[in-house]
């Protein structure tokens, strides 16, 4: 008989879908939970790096003597060769290694290089710049039309024309210029390592999301194989995309414990880690957009541009407009070369950049023909790319419920001032995939009752501990604390990378299939006890039992005893692809915010945000709420707070610093609602991703929300109050 | 802690001058700001700048400890002690992820010189767990007002600091008060109820 897998039918389960407390919560809170910052061994040398303090120059000479001098100082190796051409500050140059932070500090101020300065560039909102200074590059483009043009005819000439024929039909036109910084990831554990050799094999402690997939990385450049690497992360201090890698810091790490015999910690500075561990592509764009007078868009002619670093790398055209797909567009991106850090993927890459700018342009229809921008958005559904119009619909009869917006609505900068403070509303929606990745799980079930699974997983943060956890205790009819959970080491059965919402679906894939295939060998041995058929077994509340026939059983204790001397050992194992009743991909979700914005001195704060998510099958309810708030807070810093400000003349990133780098901080987040969206139907549809979709909208809503409440458009986020006051100022001499 | 502690400093142990032109990255920590950076009193001794073994109360119990002039509180916590629940999150001290009690006053760790805390009490977040967990690392888990984890023993500890000392405060004065302490991954909205739970639990004193 072919195996079986499932969850349990809607309503019926014991523990999915429930408020589960983390089960490594405890530690966190108290402090004992182990980062790889964390891990002490005796002996061990404390190593940092320097980096380069100029964006673009070639090293001309580099001379580590005085820094081996150093009392205290134990290792100085460069990261570069003379004639090596550095294209970013911060990028590494040497690196020491000493007995404390301070013999490591001073150390690394007597590192004398030299360097030969080369031409900088960093202005990545200026496309003619990036032109005259040959730092642009094809970013690709795409046409769509409902016309196709004749045999005879240019096809770029007739999509002008036709374009333009399409404008002069439209009922408002929306012209203007739009704009998200570059960003960091700011992991507030830094990237980085603590390794040791024993004998000829190595444990590296990194702060990692991939802990099955970097042993590898190690093992080449060090001349051994993977098998004598063991990547061990039981905690992370933060990736957000951007730890999927030893880097070479890592492996510089394991080099140097290799070198000097002694177990060595390498954690990035804070600025360099911002400098050089990782950032978000910044998105600017030059657009036309027409719609009819219900502001419903038909044609759409946009040029978008930005940095990710020295190798370009704008923002993907293929999510212009973002979900929304008008039925006649043109579409072109530019990548521009900058002196900048080179970028990483950040929660939901290309999509909250591609939300902000283009989802604003859908509300400045609204603004202009005088519409509420939720009819507008209302009406645009029918384009949508994903197929999911109803589900939007629905989703926002439920947030705007939440926001009460039809009661607080009002047109664009007509609303009632109160002194100098303005308020308004915006929206936006946003999509994402969220399907498992590949992942392999070892269940365990000893014959004294205990159950354990490992898998070389990792907790982002998210709670993936806990609902490991969970699936396998639902599936054994056992209280969530009587399994443990195993992950955060390369020694276990390869898991997936955690990115791209793909870790919940994978991980509760690989292991409901061991335990379901697990339970299915203890009950031929229960069944042959109790002299039934293993079918008719289920298990719950603590014991294995004939359904409808309680008495009829074991205690899970009991039924464990069965299995003699060996534990039962049990692989399970899942591999995407094909349809799965036990995962899925694609959600939408729905998002508005409310914000009041101060004329005088151009501060926007936070009022309230409504964040409707869909996510299928719900595991633990609350560290999957705890997702949506954590993605709305951090929407909230790229729309207002967080920007990588860079020096146009020296390339300097002048805010590398936690002191300057602006975050929110608790008093900054306003009221913010989370609404689970959680019909039968998504139920069916099994585990699906939730990381990444809900820190899509944000900037997009809160952005049309200053709109709505000044009556202008702030073009650029994040929304700084020198922003805001331009915008302003503009508006007046208009 | 009363407010007659606020303007007192128990007379200091070494030379900061000293101390300021040894390490750049920790002479950068004080430039920070943390009130450290203050006039000299001639009579002070100097000390340093080699290791001076010095004794350290912290959790209530002596640990003989080594420390340089420039050698930071956070850092004799975490490597000599392995007391690394206070966390290395910037030199500045700008996040609160390192903040300790000492003398019963939050502080960062990361900005507080080791040898300036020689005979005074330091409490660390790790003296809220053990065998009796103190409510307020509780409320945490119950509402999940944590993700990674990394900023959550600071927090904890600015959470209790600021309980103790407004054991009855509202939700506007936890928005208010509690604006030390950066999480990344977003977790304000659960801190918020965590300490409110605490509060209205009835289980701050």
């Amino acid at each position: 008989m072919a195996k079986e897998y499932n969850w349990p039918k809607f309503g019926t389960a014991a523990l999915l879908g429930t408020d589960q407390d983390r089960i490594d919560g405890i530690p966190k809170a108290t402090g004992t939970a182990k980062y790889s910052y964390d891990i002490n061994y005796p002996n061990m040398l404390i190593a940092r790096v320097l980096g380069s303090p100029h964006a673009h120059c070639k090293l001309t000479a580099i001379d580590l003597s005085a820094a081996k001098q150093v009392p205290g100082v134990v290792s100085v190796v460069a990261m570069k060769e003379p004639g090596n051409e550095i294209r970013w500050q911060g990028d590494l140059i040497a690196c020491v290694a000493a007995e404390s932070e301070g013999a490591c500090a001073e150390g690394l101020a007597a590192i004398q290089a030299q360097y030969e300065m080369l031409d900088v560039f960093v202005m990545d909102d200026q496309l003619e710049a990036a032109e005259a200074a040959k730092r642009t590059s094809k970013g690709g483009d795409n046409t769509q039309l409902e016309n196709e043009a004749g045999e005879d005819e240019d096809e770029d000439e007739f999509a002008e024309k036709e374009l333009q024929r399409l404008f002069d039909e439209s009922a408002a036109v929306v012209e203007g210029y739009y704009g998200i910084d570059a960003i960091t990831h700011m992991c507030l554990e830094p990237h980085g390592s603590t390794c040791k050799w024993d004998d000829k094999k190595l444990t590296a402690n990194l702060s990692t999301q991939n802990v099955s997939g970097t042993a590898g990385q190690f093992a080449s450049p060090l001349g051994i194989t993977a098998g004598d690497v063991t990547v061990h992360c039981d905690f992370i201090g933060g990736g957000f995309g951007s730890k999927f890698a030893a880097d070479p810091w890592g492996v510089l790490c394991a080099q140097l414990a290799k070198d000097t015999g002694r177990p060595v910690r390498l954690m990035l500075d804070r600025d360099i880690e911002l400098k050089t561990a990782g950032a978000r592509p910044s998105a600017f764009m030059k657009v036309r957009a027409g719609a009819d007078k219900n502001g419903v868009v038909k044609v759409w002619d946009s040029h978008h541009w930005g940095t990710g670093g020295p190798a370009g790398g704008a923002v993907s055209q293929g999510v212009i407009p973002y979900v929304f797909d008008p039925p006649n567009r043109r579409r072109k991106a530019t990548n521009i070369s900058t002196n900048t850090g080179p970028s990483r993927a950040w929660r939901a890459p290309n999509h909250p950049q591609a939300c902000a700018i283009s989802q604003t342009v859908y509300d400045d229809i609204a603004a202009k023909l005088g519409l509420d921008s939720y009819d507008v958005f209302l009406a645009n559904l029918p384009s949508v790319s994903n197929g999911k119009a109803e589900v939007y619909a629905d989703q926002m009869k439920v947030a705007a419920k939440l926001m009460d917006w039809k009661a607080k609505w009002h047109p664009h900068g007509k609303g009632q001032a109160d002194g100098d403070v303005v308020t308004g509303l915006g929206m936006g929606i946003h999509t994402w995939g969220g399907g498992g990745h590949p992942s392999n799980c070892l269940i365990k079930i000893h014959p004294d009752g205990g159950v354990e699974t490992s898998l070389g997983s990792q907790d982002l943060g998210t709670g993936t501990r806990t609902a490991i956890g969970m699936v396998v205790a639902e599936t054994f009819g056992l209280p969530l604390s009587a399994v443990k959970v195993n992950i955060g080491s390369s020694a276990y059965p390869a898991s997936g990378p955690s990115g791209g919402s793909t870790t919940i679906g994978g991980v509760s894939e690989s292991n409901r299939r061991g335990a379901q295939d697990a339970l299915r060998t203890l009950n031929e041995l229960v069944g042959k006890k109790l002299g039934v058929e293993p079918n008719t077994l289920i298990a719950s509340g603590g014991r294995i039992f004939v359904e409808g026939n309680p008495d009829k059983g074991l205690s899970w204790k009991e039924a464990c005893s069965l299995l003699g001397m060996q534990p039962l050992e049990q692989k399970g194992s899942f591999v995407p692809g094909g349809a799965s009743p036990l995962s899925s991909s694609g959600v939408a979700g729905v998002q508005m915010a409310e914000v009041a914005v101060d004329r005088a001195t151009g501060v926007v704060r936070m009022k309230k945000f409504v964040a409707v998510q869909d996510m299928g099958l719900i595991v633990n309810r609350q560290t999957a709420a705890s997702q949506i708030y954590g993605a709305a807070i951090m929407g909230i810093a790229f729309a207002l707070y967080e920007q990588r400000i860079m020096d146009p003349q020296s390339g300097s990133f002048l805010n590398a610093e936690l002191t300057d780098y602006k975050l929110p901080r608790l008093g900054d987040i306003g009221e913010i609602v989370v609404e689970m969206y959680e019909p039968e139907s998504e139920y069916n549809r099994g585990v699906i991703g939730l990381g990444e979709p809900p820190v899509i909208a944000p900037g997009a809503a809160i952005s049309n929300a200053v709109a709505n409440a000044l009556g202008i458009r702030v073009p650029v986020l994040p929304l700084t109050p020198e922003r805001v006051l331009n915008a302003i100022e503009k508006g007046r001499n208009a | 802690m009363t407010d007659q502690h606020k303007h007192q400093r128990p007379p200091s142990g070494f030379n900061r001058r000293a101390f300021l032109k040894g390490s750049g990255a920790a002479a950068t920590a004080l430039a920070g700001g943390t009130g450290l950076v203050q006039a000299e009193e001639a009579t002070t001794k100097i000390v340093g700048p080699d290791l001076k073994p010095i004794t350290l109360n912290v959790n209530g119990k002596d640990h003989k400890v080594q420390a340089e002039p420039r050698t930071t509180l956070l850092e004799v916590l975490r490597l000599q002690l392995d007391l690394t629940g206070a966390k290395p999150v910037c030199t500045h001290g700008s996040s609160g992820a390192s903040t300790v009690w000492v003398e019963g006053k939050p502080v960062e760790a990361a900005t507080t010189l080791a040898l300036d805390c020689v005979g005074k009490k330091i409490r660390t977040v790790e003296s809220l767990g053990g065998d009796k967990i103190d409510p307020v690392p509780t409320a945490f888990v119950h509402h999940d007002a944590m993700q990674c984890g990394f900023c959550t023993p600071g927090f904890v500890v600015a959470v209790r600091a600021f309980l103790d000392k407004n054991p009855q405060a509202s939700e506007a004065e936890i928005r208010a008060g509690l604006n030390g302490n950066l999480c990344r991954c977003g977790t304000y909205a659960n801190v918020i109820q965590a300490a409110l739970e605490v509060v209205q639990g009835g289980k701050n004193g």
